[in-house]
């Protein structure tokens, strides 16, 4: 049902752990619906130094949430908020009709992170705060609406 | 790489008996057995009504045309439901059941709900049982029929069945069980058990898929589910599937006769894997009770902090099969019924892991597992944000409540 590629970043995760001088910091999802997805960075100087992650979530949440960091890293900020639930699933091979939300929620992971770093140092990155959204059924809806 | 198979509430492998007793019916006895005008549709037709009684002998059955073979233990299932409440509407449209049955009965129920019938699915305690009493307060006048499980295919609850019975019989109401999980796993017996109606599915015991049993005693009415020719006497229509009723006459046979044997084995295996994870691991809760009033076969623990999919997604790397209640397993949006309605909440129930040892199981395969489960556990921790919280401070463990409140 996954991709080879799904299934190597599943098996051997990228940028997985806590970084521990992280200055930005992001999560995503919540424990009801099953995944939640946190995102560490240390950006210097407008470079995305190093990221992390951690994820409680299925299989597909895991290999997006390691797919998102290894497509940010190095990155400018600027270019990391432009990173899309697309690019990580076209990245990955494609997802399973029923698991194209844990790309949405990587997306969101990483700019949540962004978030995070904008308003600490005041650097508008165009960021606006997510919406915190707690019913299960409405939640995946959405995500696949998004996608349509 | 090792292959372990753990996942026998899902289905079994063929007994090589099995395949042996179907094999004449797919090469010389391939007649219709309803064509009892030449030879080879009578060969068929005789060995039908062998089958037939060797599986009313071995349930227990007054009389071989109790028995009706179906395609499967869901339609043996729909059949009780939806014959039942078609046939008694005049008497009544009211249905019992419990909120943790298969979604064979499940489903049925619910079409029937949209066709105007009411039913009341019964709250479970937090080990899944249902009590006698709680079925006798849910009668009405208008009830028409009774459905309870046998044994929960997800957490092992084995239900008071001859006591409900009873109740049922007391109300004149008829009584169906899915037992398709029971059969193998504890003695059955129609009779002694005072069920009307008692599904069964040859898969779950070591027979062929495609094949399962309803028993109807005799008295009962119930209208057909499938309909068009005259087999089973009129009441399920389709040209028998000979070799499959072989291969589940064959299954059950050896499942009766090795009982005893099996369900010492069995027991002995499941608790190697419940005491097992025990010792290994932390922060978990086992679903359904314990003891003699769980399947001896089915072992079921919540992890706390990680994702089910997950976890069978590493056993799987290990070679390990076993199966999952969480809703990213199920392709659904909400984690097992049957552990919600134990009361469990969501965020456990995404963890949950179901083995389920067989006959077949070894000792060396459990070990195998309990070195392995507890590194993948540890590994999807360190991974989890939940955790990382936890650690922190910042989160309770439901499970470590569980513990304190005991």
């Amino acid at each position: 049902m996954y991709s080879e590629k799904v299934m190597d970043h599943f098996e051997n995760p990228r940028n997985v752990g806590k970084l521990e001088n992280a200055n930005a910091i992001g999560e995503v999802g919540n424990a009801t619906c099953g995944d939640i997805m946190k995102i560490y960075m240390r950006i210097e100087n407008g470079i995305i130094e190093d990221v992390s992650f951690k994820t409680f979530g299925c299989g597909a949440a895991i290999a997006t949430s390691s797919m998102a960091t290894e497509l940010v890293k190095g990155k400018s900020v600027e270019e990391a908020v432009k990173l899309t639930n697309k690019a990580v699933m076209e990245a990955l091979d494609g997802l399973p009709p029923a698991k194209v939300h844990c790309s949405v929620l990587a997306e969101q992971a990483i700019h949540a992170a962004l978030q995070d770093y904008q308003k600490k140092t005041g650097i508008d990155l165009g960021l606006s705060e997510l919406e915190h959204e707690f019913d299960c059924a409405s939640f995946h809806a959405d995500m696949h609406k998004e996608n349509n | 790489m090792k292959s372990v198979y753990l996942d026998n509430n899902a289905t079994t492998s063929v007994a090589p008996e099995a395949v042996e007793a179907m094999m004449p019916y797919l090469t010389d006895i391939w007649g219709n057995a309803s064509s009892v005008f030449y030879e080879t549709g009578q060969r068929a037709e005789e060995a039908l009504a062998a089958l037939r009684k060797s599986v009313a002998d071995n349930l227990g059955a007054a009389n071989p045309n109790e028995i009706y073979f179906t395609a499967s233990g869901c339609e043996a299932d729909n059949w009780a439901v939806k014959g039942i409440a078609y046939a008694n509407k005049r008497k009544g449209n009211h249905i019992i059941t419990t909120k943790i049955e298969h979604h064979a009965i499940l489903g049925a129920c619910e079409f029937l709900e949209k066709q105007g019938f009411e039913v009341t699915y019964l709250d479970v305690d937090k080990y899944g049982f249902v009590t006698p009493e709680a079925v006798e307060n849910a009668i009405k006048d208008n009830t028409i029929l009774i459905s309870i499980m046998t044994a929960n295919n997800e957490i092992g609850t084995i239900m008071p069945i001859k006591e409900i019975a009873k109740v049922a019989k007391a109300h004149k109401i008829p009584f169906h069980t899915d037992a398709v999980q029971a059969i193998g796993h504890i003695p059955i017996n129609v009779q002694e058990l005072g069920v009307d109606m008692l599904s069964l599915s040859a898969h779950k015991f070591h027979g062929p898929k495609g094949v399962g049993v309803l028993y109807v005693k005799n008295g009962i009415r119930i209208e057909n589910l499938i309909h068009g020719g005259g087999q089973e006497r009129g009441k399920r229509a389709a040209t028998e599937n000979l070799a499959g009723i072989a291969g589940l006459a064959k299954a059950l046979d050896m499942a009766v006769s090795n009982l005893d044997k099996n369900m010492a084995h069995m027991t002995k295996m499941r608790d190697m894997l419940i005491d097992g994870i025990r010792e290994r691991v932390d922060y978990i809760k086992l679903n359904g009770p314990e003891g003699e009033n769980r399947l001896c076969n089915n072992v079921n623990f919540s992890y706390e902090f990680i994702e089910g999919e997950s976890i069978l997604m590493r056993l799987n790397m290990k070679g390990i099969a076993a199966s999952s209640g969480s809703a990213c397993a199920s392709g659904s949006l909400d984690p097992s019924h049957v552990l919600l309605a134990i009361g469990v909440p969501h965020e456990i129930a995404h963890g949950s892991i179901r083995f389920s040892v067989g006959s077949d199981t070894t000792e060396e395969e459990i070990k195998y597992v309990l070195d392995e489960l507890p590194k993948i556990i540890t590994g999807l921790r360190m991974m989890s944000p939940m955790y990382e919280a936890f650690e922190d401070g910042k989160l309770e463990s439901f499970t470590a409540k569980l513990k304190e409140d005991k």
